[in-house]
Parts: C-alpha cells; sequence; structure tokens
C-alpha cells in the first residue's frame, strides 16, 4: 500500500521553543526499507526532529506526514506503528525485563498471550533471554540499550526511531547493537536514526543528512557525501614545529584544500601518495606521515565546522 | 484493504482500554514492600478513631447535631476519618507516586510513545489511585461496624460515596503535582493536607465555628466529603445536602482531570 510513497515526508518543518529555533525550515523523505540517519553536532535539532516524527511534540510550522497520516491529528494511530528508542533509557525500574515487554505491550493493546510470546522471542533476538526475571536496574548501559530496542519492536512496528542509539556504549556493546538493527533492516524495517558517530552511519544508512544550527547542509549516501564534500583521500602530516599554521602557505596547491589542526596538517587530494611525493619535492619533512581514504567524518567537520558545541 | 483499516480499528479501540492498560502497569509492579506502605495507610485513620472518636468521645459523652439528632461523639468522628482515609489513600498515589513516576522515573515519556495519550494516562492512574483508596475505605468500614458505629446497610451505601470522595482527591492530586518542582513543594501540601483533616467538621460540626469562617469550612472538598459519608453512616437523611455533595465532588473530579491532562500535555509534549 506504502510502496512508493514515502513513509515519512517533511517540508519545511520547522520547531520552536519560545524564540529559540530547533529546526528550522527542513525537508525530507524517508523511503519504505531504507536506513536513514541524521548526522549532526549536539543542538543540530536531530532530536526535536525525531520527537516530532514520533508524534509526541508538536510541530511549530510546515507540513509533515507520517505513515500518508497528520501527526497533530492522528497520533495515536501513527504511533501504533512506530517504535522508538530514545536517546536515554526510560526502562520501568519497578518491573522484570520481560514485564518491561509485556506491560509495554499492553499500551498498544496486544492480548496478554500475544505479548507474552513476542517479549520471549524479542529477548531472544536481542540476546537478553537469560535475563528474563531479572530487574533492570542492575543491568549493563549495552543491555538497557538492546532491552529498549526490545520494546521498540514489540508493536512489530513499520518503522523503528533509534535516537543515539549506541551513545554511552563500550565497543562490544556498540556492535552487537549494529549488528542487531542491521538484521532488522534486512528484514525490511525502516529505520531512521540519530547519531554523531561518522562509522555508526556509514554502516548503517543508506541515506543521510546532515544536520547543523536546525537545518539541513547536505544529503545523500555515505559515499556520495565524501564524493561531493570530500577529496578520495586525506594525507595528514603532523609537523616538529609549536605552530602547523605555518605549514599551510609552503603547502599550498597540493590536493584540493590546506587544513591545519592544532596538532598536524590536513591535505585533500585524490591521490595520496603522490601528494607526498611533492611535499617532499618541496623539501619539507613531516615527522609523521599518515594516507587513508576519506571518511564521513571529514565531510562532516568540513560542513558543520570544527568548533566544539557543547 | 484490511492492512488499511486494521491499523486504525487496532489504534482507535478507545481511550478507556488504554487508561486501562496505565492501571495494570500498576498492578504488576506490586511488589511485597507496597503492602506495607498500603497498610500504614489503613492504620492512621484508625488510630485516631480509637484515641479520639473513643478516647476523647469518652469525655465529650454524646453530641447534639443542628438537626436535633444526638449521636455517640465515635459515631460522629468515624465517617470523618472514613472520608479521610480515602482522601489520603488516593493522595498517596496521585501525588507522591504519580510525581515520582513523571519526573524521575520518566515513565511516560515512554507511555507517550505508544498510543496512549496524556489524558489518559491521567485516567488510569486515578483509576489506580481509586483501588487502593477504596481498599482503605472498605476495610474502614468493617471496622465501624465491628464497632456498632453504623449499620450493615449504612456502610454498603457509604462505600461508593467514598470511593467518590477518593476520585476526587485523587484527580485534584494528581492536577497539584504537575505543578510541584521538587518533593519540598509536597511538604506544603501535606500540611495543606493535615489543615482540612483538623478543620472540615472532622472533630467538631461546623456549624461550632463564627460564620465568617464557616462558610470557608463548608467550601472545602474534604467537608464536603465529612458531610455526604456522615450523613449517610449517621442517617440525617438530607437528600438535597447529600445531592450537592455529590456534584461538588464530582466537578472537582472532572475538573483535576482536565487539568492534570493538559498540564502533562504541556510537559511531556514540548
Amino acid at each position: 500500500m506504502t510502496e512508493g510513497r514515502p513513509l515519512i515526508e517533511a517540508t519545511g518543518l520547522v520547531k520552536r521553543f519560545g524564540s529559540f529555533t530547533a529546526v528550522d525550515g527542513i525537508d525530507l523523505s524517508v523511503r519504505a526499507g531504507e536506513a536513514f540517519g541524521f548526522l549532526g553536532p549536539n543542538g543540530a535539532g536531530k532530536s526535536s526532529t525525531m520527537r516530532m516524527i514520533g508524534c509526541v511534540s508538536p510541530v511549530t510550522a510546515g507540513e509533515l506526514r507520517i505513515l500518508g497520516l497528520d501527526p497533530a491529528r492522528d497520533g495515536p494511530a501513527i504511533r501504533a506503528r512506530l517504535g522508538v528508542c530514545p536517546q536515554s533509557d526510560n526502562l520501568d525500574p519497578e518491573l522484570t525485563v520481560a514485564e518491561n515487554l509485556t506491560t509495554y505491550a499492553r499500551f498498544f493493546g496486544i492480548p496478554r498471550k500475544v505479548a507474552r510470546a513476542r517479549a520471549a522471542e524479542l529477548l531472544d533476538f536481542v540476546q537478553l533471554g537469560e535475563r528474563a526475571g531479572s530487574k533492570v536496574e542492575p543491568l549493563s548501559g549495552g543491555m538497557k540499550r538492546r532491552l529498549t530496542i526490545a520494546r521498540a519492536l514489540i508493536n512489530e512496528p513499520e518503522v523503528v526511531l533509534l535516537d543515539e542509539p549506541t551513545t554511552g556504549l563500550d565497543p562490544q556493546a556498540r556492535h552487537l547493537v549494529w549488528e542487531r538493527l542491521f538484521r532488522l533492516k534486512q528484514r525490511g524495517v525502516t529505520l531512521v536514526l540519530t547519531t554523531h558517530y561518522m562509522d555508526e552511519a556509514e554502516q548503517l544508512c543508506d541515506r543521510l543528512v546532515v544536520m547543523d544550527a536546525g537545518r539541513i547542509v547536505a544529503e545523500g549516501s555515505p559515499r556520495d557525501l565524501i564524493a561531493r564534500h570530500s577529496t578520495r583521500e586525506v594525507v595528514e602530516l603532523r609537523f616538529l614545529a609549536e605552530s602547523q599554521e605555518v605549514f599551510v602557505d609552503k603547502l599550498a596547491g597540493i590536493g584540493s584544500r590546506v587544513e591545519a589542526l592544532p596538532d598536524r596538517v590536513l591535505l585533500y587530494v585524490d591521490d595520496g601518495d603522490a601528494a607526498v611525493a611533492t611535499v617532499h619535492d618541496r623539501a619539507l619533512s613531516p615527522a609523521s606521515v599518515l594516507v587513508r581514504r576519506s571518511s564521513l567524518e571529514d565531510v562532516f567537520l568540513h560542513l558543520t565546522g570544527r568548533t566544539l558545541v557543547d | 484493504m484490511v492492512a488499511l483499516v486494521l491499523p486504525r480499528l487496532i489504534s482507535f479501540e478507545g481511550p478507556v482500554r488504554r487508561s486501562m492498560s496505565v492501571a495494570e502497569r500498576n498492578a504488576a509492579a506490586l511488589r511485597s514492600a507496597y503492602w506495607l506502605v498500603m497498610i500504614s495507610g489503613f492504620v492512621e485513620p484508625v488510630v485516631y478513631l480509637l484515641s479520639i472518636g473513643i478516647g476523647v468521645g469518652g469525655l465529650v459523652g454524646d453530641l447534639t447535631l443542628p438537626s436535633g439528632a444526638v449521636v455517640d461523639y465515635a459515631a460522629f468522628v468515624a465517617p470523618a476519618m472514613l472520608a479521610s482515609a480515602a482522601m489520603s489513600g488516593a493522595l498517596a498515589e496521585a501525588t507522591f507516586n504519580f510525581f515520582g513516576k513523571m519526573k524521575y522515573m520518566r515513565l511516560y515519556e515512554g507511555m507517550l510513545a505508544t498510543p496512549v495519550r496524556p489524558f489518559e494516562i491521567a485516567l488510569g492512574e486515578l483509576a489506580w489511585a481509586m483501588v487502593r483508596g477504596s481498599l482503605y475505605s472498605a476495610a474502614f468500614l468493617v471496622v465501624m461496624v465491628a464497632l456498632d458505629l453504623t449499620t450493615v446497610g449504612r456502610a454498603l451505601l457509604a462505600f461508593p460515596a467514598a470511593v467518590l470522595v477518593g476520585f476526587a482527591f485523587g484527580s485534584l492530586g494528581m492536577a497539584f503535582s504537575t505543578f510541584m518542582r521538587s518533593w519540598q513543594d509536597f511538604d506544603l501540601m501535606g500540611s495543606a493536607q493535615f489543615a482540612l483533616f483538623l478543620f472540615s467538621g472532622t472533630f467538631v460540626p461546623a456549624e461550632s465555628y463564627h460564620p465568617a469562617l464557616r462558610w470557608l469550612v463548608e467550601v472545602t472538598p474534604l467537608y464536603r466529603a465529612v458531610d455526604l459519608i456522615r450523613g449517610i453512616s449517621i442517617g440525617t437523611d438530607e437528600v438535597l445536602g447529600g445531592l450537592i455533595d455529590v456534584g461538588y465532588l464530582l466537578l472537582v473530579t472532572a475538573a483535576g482531570l482536565v487539568i492534570a491532562g493538559r498540564r502533562m500535555t504541556t510537559l511531556l509534549c514540548k
């Protein structure tokens, strides 16, 4: 029924809190079955957008359609078909792991018997089957996050919204979450996620938008974005000097861009080895040289700047 | 077609069902420690009844009501204790527990990501608070009958009245809780609750107050609750007065629920 039509469609979407504009007129469309990502620094408006899509935050201006419905009018009907994994876990500390799922199922009107069967299945899926009778409190961060993801799946949603699904998890826990999300995607579930981890976006997203200060500054597949906003390779040079800044002029003309960081200089080039040869030809001798492929991180930092945002 | 219609049917099957699922969550969370908390809420009014109703009552003797009826002081105080028990049971659930779930456990944020709406959460929590309030009332009525302070027939009639009292205070308490900033604010509420408990015609007939104060007493919800339940349990048979009390309590219930639902929307659906 929804084939070909976007599941989520926004035009000129705005969210204001008093005089502060969190989301400043964004357009986007998410198609069925894709994994769509919002990438951006803290305060870029990712979570505000997610809350509007989750129908828990009213739209200030613009158009938003989710599953073809209007969130202002059909909130409960839309939420019945969404799964939401919020940024910080809000599991029920007074219930056991399994009860967290079965009780949540009841909010969707799922019969008790079905709820119990699904809960058991989902706990196996997120590898928490053995902790079914445990309280939530003693679980590790990774376990809690997996339980929250399982909870988001209890109503067999068509779209799953994940707000920073792996923030605060250790590397093992992150990889387990990624692997489970990848399986969901293979089953045809549409994933919408926010992240500020480049590797996460590259691993999981078919398509993403980069947000900064409430606006979308770039859009495309991870590969597209790298091709469009960065070069094929990046050369990282470290000089034994007080300031790396002074080398910018000496390196001018090599590649398409030269950027000085406090501890190194970055050359954005198509052929890393050729660029390194040119550096040596100019009689410059960096203490260390690293040639690497360009990553989403380069795109991200180029587009949103290197200033720290808290 | 089925794919188009079915999800709508499921999600629109009704606010009542969704409210009940909220109450169901509380039933699932029942643990042994909770029973201790509940027992304390029952013991308190019984202790007051024994100490003041029967203890002080022995000094006071019989009481002549404005209607001319003469009653034992314990029989005068008992319905007021019943009304306060219904009040404190409902308030405990609708204030402390409700506030904790909203602000610290952030339970409602999870619920609001489902089809459940803020008003339905308020309704579900109130229904749950009522279960607790009703248990207190039923237990207290058993004590009243056992001490021969009312008849079984009157006790059965007083029970739904006590449930209504619980509804009114539960709903009022929830509305107030949405304005609370921290636990400290509940101290104010505790004082207000105690003042109500002392001065709502509980231990002294309202008629004995100076007229200027009397209207203030008579306008408070606990006075209305005491008046209603005392009328039933002693049997003054003032039907009109009783109906006014019922109307007042229904109005408080409705207003509290609407305010709580609105405030929750403002606080949680930013």
